[in-house]
């Protein structure tokens, strides 16, 4: 009973933290691209705009609920919430620092990817269910894509389980007690594997150059076109809450979690550490996103069929000869 | 929908269920108001229908009520990005007519006025293209800012020059209503060798980018027959393999002066038309420089000092007078019949004839493509309507 | 290669119409019957490729008149081309066979005048919407007609 409610009030709190994190994730990321594009970025609201989050927070909440009249309304309002629910599902696997997470468990990764597979259902739930031909346009590309790039990024995700020899996420952060250790420097595999995982999540977060999805300049805003008021705000939670996700995922698969000067000791202070390169995974998406042009769709689809899953493949039979032959490094 | 009597260009395609989408008035990537019903099989469009109209003023009856003195700042809203050039046309014409002498130096002042103003345009044609190709929330957004912060430089000379920003009324029958103030020409030059080094970073930026390159390469091309039969002109023409500039074709202003070239490429896709319109940022900072230099002294106008609306009388004739404007050849028909307004004023936009060409060359290639297209073409919404 | 003093002799062969016009301009008025002749003339052995524009002018009791302007852009000479409609008579032939970029410019002359071309494929309004009544640029229809603001 009590352990029941342990397990809730623990969930609560890292919803409540997540929920958070993204709302400061958008501003990390409007000041972000603003400095790259020689401005300033939101800074009257709060200091130095520290409180515009807050603000578009509440004008989301407050604003009036429209719904198209020929909507298919049980789709249409379903759509949101099952979007957001797998996105915010999969921080439960996270472990932030050593016996601090929600639930870590023994398929860890494989639930993980699962479950962030699930939003393209909300996905395509929001597109037809809105009754508008960009919206549809839209959810059939995002099936195309999402489906294409999940594959490559579940055998490029599968390079760390490999090389730790377990699918627990914590057993793979242990397996990288060192800087030397993380996974990002085993040699030419760690790299490319590093580097595969970046384009995969680019294209599996809807992120420019292949966001194709909401394409602003040619489908307005793609699946979520006719989504106002809070149901786009669970939408955007939900985008930033999966983009989170994979950048804790990124840090945690390839550079090292919690590991950083005098995390042994301390379980917060390896949190942060953990929250500043799941942050850096974050910035260096966003920094691709702002500084390159849209690909076609088409163009999209052969990447990954053509390049990607190879070299995702590739990688993947290269690391099972490596771990036979030297076995795992995390034993 | 019901416009009757259309008949859309039907690619032939076999079988398949076919979406008719419209990319409406109100969208970020039309450039202006625009409508194209676009019928799709998947992502390809078979077949485009071009619905435009929607900034339509009858400039041309307008012009049959204004005198020639009235009107030129009028004409500045036809090709409102690239104002300069398109007053140019409608002035040229009258004197084309009235066989009035313009002075050297306002001459100058005109070609220094219209370079600047090509280099302004298509610092915002740069920045709206990669803007619709890289997405408002994207790499695209930041060649949008990057590129509009060189065209304010631009824009505050012609502040300083004009007072206006956008809608000049430089221009006027017999010369120009303004002359340079002080310091202008050393601002004038700091800002063209600026913008010089800028598009520089600019080219490179994107040319060592793979998706631009792909999403440019082979797409949109206008064959060398079709360019000229549609009557495309300006970069479109020259990015398909066309050496036709009316700078060159039938030197207006004293443009036999300045020694620069014209940059002419085969290939006749979007990446053809972006290579010119680079080419031709440069040549006109080389136009700006070359000017400044050899600016003559003299009167702005032979016929200066208008004291009333109904001043300018041009005698019974007929003209057409072009120009070399961004965006092509803008002309301008005048009929005149002695009083001190015209009996007919035709006015040739070049974004007319430009997005003709459009329901020829979209059909087979992906929505995407569309606004790569669109943005390629640059047109300007002022010009296609009047 | 034509150039346009060798391009009068031939306009005056072939359709026995004089050319007027002083240079690299060349001025023919061709009546209605003979309007595609020039043009396919103009095309075809003179040429002119580019298509500059197709407009009309209303000069009130004589009627309509089509003008259209044509390029020869390696040789560097111009054709503008006038057709008299006659008086009240609003039936034009089309270029579009010869020219396709005629086929915007004269749905505009349909939209602004009343031109009705003959053998264009898709001849409705372009600039106006499809149920505006009268031709806005005829002399006859006064600048402050009053119309609908919206649609």
């Amino acid at each position: 009973m009590l352990s029941a409610i342990y397990a809730f009030v623990v969930g609560f709190i890292v919803l409540n933290a997540v929920v958070g994190m993204v709302t400061y994730v958008t501003l990390l990321e409007r000041k972000f691209a603003a400095r790259m594009q020689s401005r300033i970025g939101p800074y009257r609201v709060g200091p130095h705009g520290l409180l515009q989050p807050i603000a578009d927070a509440l004008k989301l909440m407050m604003k009036e609920d429209i719904v198209p009249r020929l909507a298919d309304r049980a789709v249409y309002n379903l759509a949101p919430i099952v979007f957001l629910v797998p996105c915010m599902l999969i921080f439960a696997t996270l472990p932030f620092a050593p016996g601090l997470g929600v639930a870590d468990l023994n398929i860890g990764i494989l639930f993980f990817l699962a479950v962030s597979a699930m939003e393209i259902v909300g996905l395509f739930m929001g597109g037809w269910g809105s009754n508008n031909k960009y919206a549809l346009l839209s959810a059939m590309r995002a099936v195309n894509q999402i489906i294409s790039y999940d594959l490559p990024f579940l055998f490029v995700a599968l390079v760390p389980v490999l090389l730790a020899g377990s699918l627990k996420l914590s057993d793979i952060a242990a397996a990288q007690p060192d800087v030397l250790h993380w996974f990002i420097f085993y040699p030419v595999i760690g790299q490319l594997a590093f580097l595969a995982y970046i384009v995969a999540t680019l294209a599996a977060e809807n992120r420019v150059p292949f966001d194709i999805l909401e394409a602003e300049s040619e489908l307005v805003a793609g699946f979520r076109v006719e989504y106002s008021g809070m149901k786009f705000a669970l939408i955007q939670l939900g985008e930033y809450a999966h983009m989170i996700a994979t950048s804790f995922l990124g840090a945690l698969l390839f550079l090292g979690a919690w590991d950083g000067p005098g995390s042994a000791g301390s379980p917060w202070l390896g949190a942060f550490y953990f929250l500043l390169k799941a942050m850096f995974v974050f910035l260096l998406v966003t920094w691709i996103r702002w500084s390159f042009v849209r690909i076609r769709v088409d163009q999209i689809l052969a990447i990954s069929w053509k390049l990607l899953m190879p070299v995702a493949l590739v990688l993947l039979m290269a690391t099972a000869v490596v771990v036979t032959w030297k076995g795992p490094v995390g034993g | 929908m019901d416009i009757e009597g259309r008949q859309v260009l039907e690619m032939g395609y076999a079988g398949a269920e076919r979406l008719t989408m419209n990319m409406g008035p109100q969208h970020p990537s039309s450039h202006g108001v625009f409508r194209a019903i676009l019928t799709l099989e998947g992502e390809t469009v078979v077949a485009v229908d071009a619905v435009i109209g929607y900034l339509h003023r009858c400039h041309e009856k307008l012009s049959e009520t204004l005198t020639y003195t009235q009107y030129p700042s009028i004409a500045s809203k036809t090709d409102y990005v690239a104002a300069m050039t398109s007053e140019l046309a409608y002035v040229r014409a009258a004197e084309m007519v009235g066989k009035i002498d313009v002075p050297k130096r306002a001459q100058y002042l005109r070609v220094i006025a219209a370079e600047l103003q090509r280099v302004a345009s298509h610092c915002l044609w740069l920045g709206t293209w990669c803007l619709d190709m890289g997405g408002a929330l994207g790499g695209g957004a930041t060649v949008f800012l990057y590129c509009i912060r060189e065209r304010e430089d631009v824009l505050d000379l012609f502040e300083s020059l004009t007072g206006a920003r956008l809608l000049y009324g430089f221009h006027q029958v017999g010369g120009t209503r303004y002359d340079i103030p002080a310091g202008w020409a050393q601002k004038c030059r700091a800002t063209v060798d600026k913008i010089d080094g800028r598009i520089s970073e600019f080219e490179a930026m994107l040319e060592s980018n793979a998706f631009f390159m792909a999403r440019t390469q082979g797409v949109g091309t206008v064959s060398r027959e079709l360019a000229q039969e549609v009557g495309i002109s300006g970069p479109l023409i020259r990015g398909s393999g066309v050496n036709y500039d009316i700078r060159r074709a039938e030197p207006y202003s004293s443009y036999e002066d300045f020694d620069f070239k014209v940059p002419v490429e085969m290939a006749g896709d979007c990446l053809a038309r972006y290579r010119v319109r680079m080419v031709e940022f440069r040549e006109s900072i080389k136009i700006v420089r070359q000017a400044l230099d050899g600016l003559p002294e003299g009167p702005i106008s032979s016929r200066p000092g208008v004291k009333s609306v109904g001043q300018v009388r041009i005698p019974k004739g007929e003209a057409y007078a072009r120009v070399e404007g961004a965006r092509g050849e803008v002309g301008c028909y005048l009929i005149a019949d002695g009083s001190a307004k015209p009996y007919r004023m035709k006015w040739r936009g070049a974004s007319f004839s430009n997005l003709a060409v459009l329901p020829h060359i979209i059909p087979g290639h992906k929505v995407a493509d569309v606004v790569a297209i669109m943005g390629s073409v640059d047109p300007v919404f002022g010009e296609v309507d009047r | 290669m034509l150039t346009h003093t060798q391009a009068r002799p031939l306009i005056q062969e072939r359709l026995g119409i004089a050319a007027s016009g002083e240079g690299p301009l060349l001025l023919v008025e061709a009546p209605p019957d003979q309007w595609l002749a020039l043009g396919r003339l103009a095309k075809a052995e003179l040429g002119c490729g580019y298509l500059s524009f197709v407009s009309a002018v209303d000069w009130k009791e004589q009627g309509l008149e089509v003008v259209a302007r044509v390029e020869n852009l390696e040789a560097g000479f111009a054709l503008m081309m006038k057709c008299k409609l006659g008086a009240g008579e609003t039936r034009c032939p089309s270029l579009v066979p010869v020219w396709r970029g005629a086929d915007w410019m004269e749905r505009e002359c349909y939209d602004m005048f009343g031109v009705r071309f003959e053998g264009h494929p898709d001849l409705r309004r372009i600039l106006l919407p499809h149920d505006w009544e009268g031709y806005p640029l005829l002399k006859s229809y006064a600048v402050d007609t009053p119309h609908p603001p919206y649609r």
